[in-house]
């Protein structure tokens, strides 16, 4: 266990060190770092400055150094728009896109599950029907065009939310967030169902295959043949058994929902990490591009780390894979 | 003296010749009436692309073609020159009927060559990987599951931060989220494939690796490659929608579906939903046909489900 654990670690550090090179190699050889890393608006004498202090006159090998240096600092550079350190502007609009992301989770699941027991109970009529094909649509299309659609039904043709932005928020636990009072959750819903609507057609699917499963099974029959209701077989025997895979999968599904918001807070101008990329990739800020790519690789690579771990905890298989192949 | 027990089943056998497998294949496909209106949307649409100068009223990006004064009109409505928008214009007084035809044009040419190189470099990276084994196929899967382990939408971003707009530069992008898909679909029918005793034939004979991999390996694990490829034209679709939509796609002289659903979303509170919304259609209809299509194909082919 604690060989694979520690050769799971350091495949997770190759994958972070991998990024940081491509990074390097994409923003220093490829493209000219002179260019990409100081302010087109900058005088000769503040770019020769610069150059000088991020030692961009001095040979490849010896810029990767300081480049990685650097990075293990967390120094990412200054933003040109914001005039601050890069990570910090990125960390500032962490809370809002975690709120996001972690109120679609919970959507995806409270409205994913019922929906996929419902198609799961009856799989050959309409209704049942109806929400597969929901659910394949939720695959199918593309996010930003179902939020754009969504604006324009709530909010153009029905004004009942608004377009878009945050609205008011709240201070909590030294964070601004906005689930904590009307007007900023009115703002919160239209792109959290958004960003859900992805998951819940996976959890359906799930929710839906288990459901099926878990009906076949003895206990439901033993169950049935204590004269349980209908209502408690389902609500009891058989959610608790389809609920050990959706969770473990949504787990695992956090970081795709992060890389997502990407989408989402563009189509809303929800003023997170993802939309703050875009503005930074319009608007050239560079620092900031590179801040957070490194950012959500180190995000994800943690992610994967962590579920695999858990998997080979909760799952002997894959524990007993591990010792076969040693 | 067997004479007459051999004989009825070699009566029998030309008869069942006489469908061959394609043939077969296409009256199985036939059976899905959805699937058959998805094959005819997509084939209309493939062709309205292809002859996208010669069908639509105007050149979108013609100037010359342009008059200001139409500009904004809602669908239906009749032009200063007299002639009929039947989905309305843009704010440059554009007809939005042409503009979505060639920005499904730029769309599919887009998605079509993405898939076509992904699934070239996918084959030989799979086959490569189930045929040789060993460290090659540690190596090559290393690679896939890596990739696989990030979301496609994130990978298409973080290269076009680095590469910067432009149609080429996204079917890079595309081409380097989607081989791995292939690859794995590849390595996987290969693995089983290559077991059979037509590939130790092969070999016995004295054919060299590369002839044995792609004449004889590679054609028995098109089946599922084919179903795979057809819905992943439809994620690439998407995909590439969605990044032109960020606004780091395609550029704005090469609008594809994408792009035009973007220009139009500043328009959409203020009323004007023309612009976005059947740009937005003509996706939603692209990928909708695709994925028909792809489903019933996968049933087709899936020796499985054969009746």
């Amino acid at each position: 266990m604690v060989a694979y654990l520690l050769r799971r670690l350091g495949q997770s550090l190759l994958a972070v060190i991998a990024m940081a090179v491509l990074v390097f190699l994409g923003v220093y050889a490829i493209g000219n770092p002179v260019d990409i890393l100081i302010n087109p608006e900058a005088t000769e004498r503040q770019r020769l400055e610069i150059m000088e202090r991020m030692g961009l006159d001095r040979p490849l090998w010896e810029q990767f150094w300081v480049y990685f240096g650097n990075l293990l600092q967390g120094d990412f550079g200054r933003s040109f728009v914001y005039g601050e350190s890069a990570m910090s502007v990125i960390l500032q609009r962490l809370p809002a896109t975690m709120e996001l992301a972690l109120f679609a989770l919970v959507l995806a699941i409270v409205l994913g599950v019922p929906l996929g027991v419902i198609a799961g109970l009856k799989p050959d009529t309409v209704g049942g029907r109806s929400i597969m094909a929901g659910s394949i649509l939720g695959f199918s299309l593309p996010n930003f065009w179902q939020g754009l659609m969504m604006i324009l039904i709530f909010a153009v043709f029905l004004g009942w939310l608004p377009a878009g932005g945050r609205g008011q928020t709240t201070e909590f636990l030294g964070m601004r967030v906005s689930f904590l009072n009307l007007d900023g959750l009115k703002h919160m819903i239209l792109p959290a169902i958004n960003l859900a609507l992805f998951k819940m057609a996976l959890v359906i699917r799930l929710a839906r295959a288990g459901t099926r499963e878990v009906m076949m099974q003895d206990y439901i029959k033993f169950a049935r043949a204590k004269g349980l209701s209908h209502r408690r077989v389902v609500l009891v025997h058989v959610l608790k058994n389809i609920m050990i895979p959706v969770v473990t999968i949504l787990g695992l599904e956090l970081g795709s929902m992060i890389a997502f918001a990407v989408v989402t807070e563009t189509v809303f101008a929800w003023p997170g990490m993802g939309k703050l990329l875009i503005d930074s990739i319009n608007r050239l800020d560079r620092p900031v591009i590179v801040a957070y790519l490194m950012l959500i690789v180190f995000l994800f690579v943690l992610i994967n780390f962590l579920v695999d771990l858990l998997y080979s905890v909760l799952d002997p298989r894959v524990r007993l894979a591990q010792r076969g192949t040693q | 003296m067997s004479d007459i027990s051999i004989t009825p089943p070699v009566e029998k056998a030309p008869q069942k010749k006489a469908i061959s497998p394609l043939r077969a294949a296409m009256l199985d496909f036939a059976s899905s009436p959805l699937a058959m209106i998805g094959l005819v949307v997509m084939v209309v649409m493939v062709l309205a692309a292809i002859f996208a100068p010669w069908i639509t009223p105007q050149n979108p990006y013609d100037l010359s073609q342009l008059s200001i004064m139409d500009n904004n009109l809602p669908p239906g409505s009749e032009s200063f020159g007299g002639q009929t928008y039947w989905l309305g214009t843009d704010p440059q007084g554009r007809d939005m009927l042409s503009a979505i035809i060639y920005g499904l044009r730029m769309s599919l040419i887009v998605a079509v060559t993405a898939t076509l190189c992904a699934l070239a470099i996918g084959m030989a990276m799979g086959i490569t990987a189930a045929y040789f084994g060993g460290r090659i196929d540690t190596l090559i899967m290393r690679v896939v599951d890596l990739q696989l382990s990030f979301p496609a939408i994130l990978v298409a971003l973080i290269l076009l931060a680095i590469l910067g707009k432009g149609v080429d530069k996204v079917i890079i992008a595309l081409v380097i989220v989607q081989w791995a898909y292939y690859a794995r679909t590849v390595r996987g029918s290969a693995l089983v494939e290559r077991q059979r005793d037509y590939i130790a034939a092969a070999r016995g004979l004295g054919l060299g690796h590369a002839r044995v991999m792609f004449r004889h390996l590679l054609p028995n694990t098109l089946p599922p490659l084919i179903v795979v490829a057809t819905v992943q034209i439809a994620q690439a679709i998407a995909l590439e929608a969605t990044l032109s939509f960020l606004g780091v796609g395609v550029p704005v002289t090469e609008p594809s579906l994408g792009l035009l659903i973007a220009n139009g979303y500043s328009y959409l509170l203020s009323g004007a939903y023309w612009i976005s919304v059947y740009p937005g259609v003509a996706l939603l209809v692209a990928i909708v046909a695709i994925n028909l299509v792809g489903d019933q194909l996968r049933d087709v082919l899936n020796p499985r489900l054969r009746r």
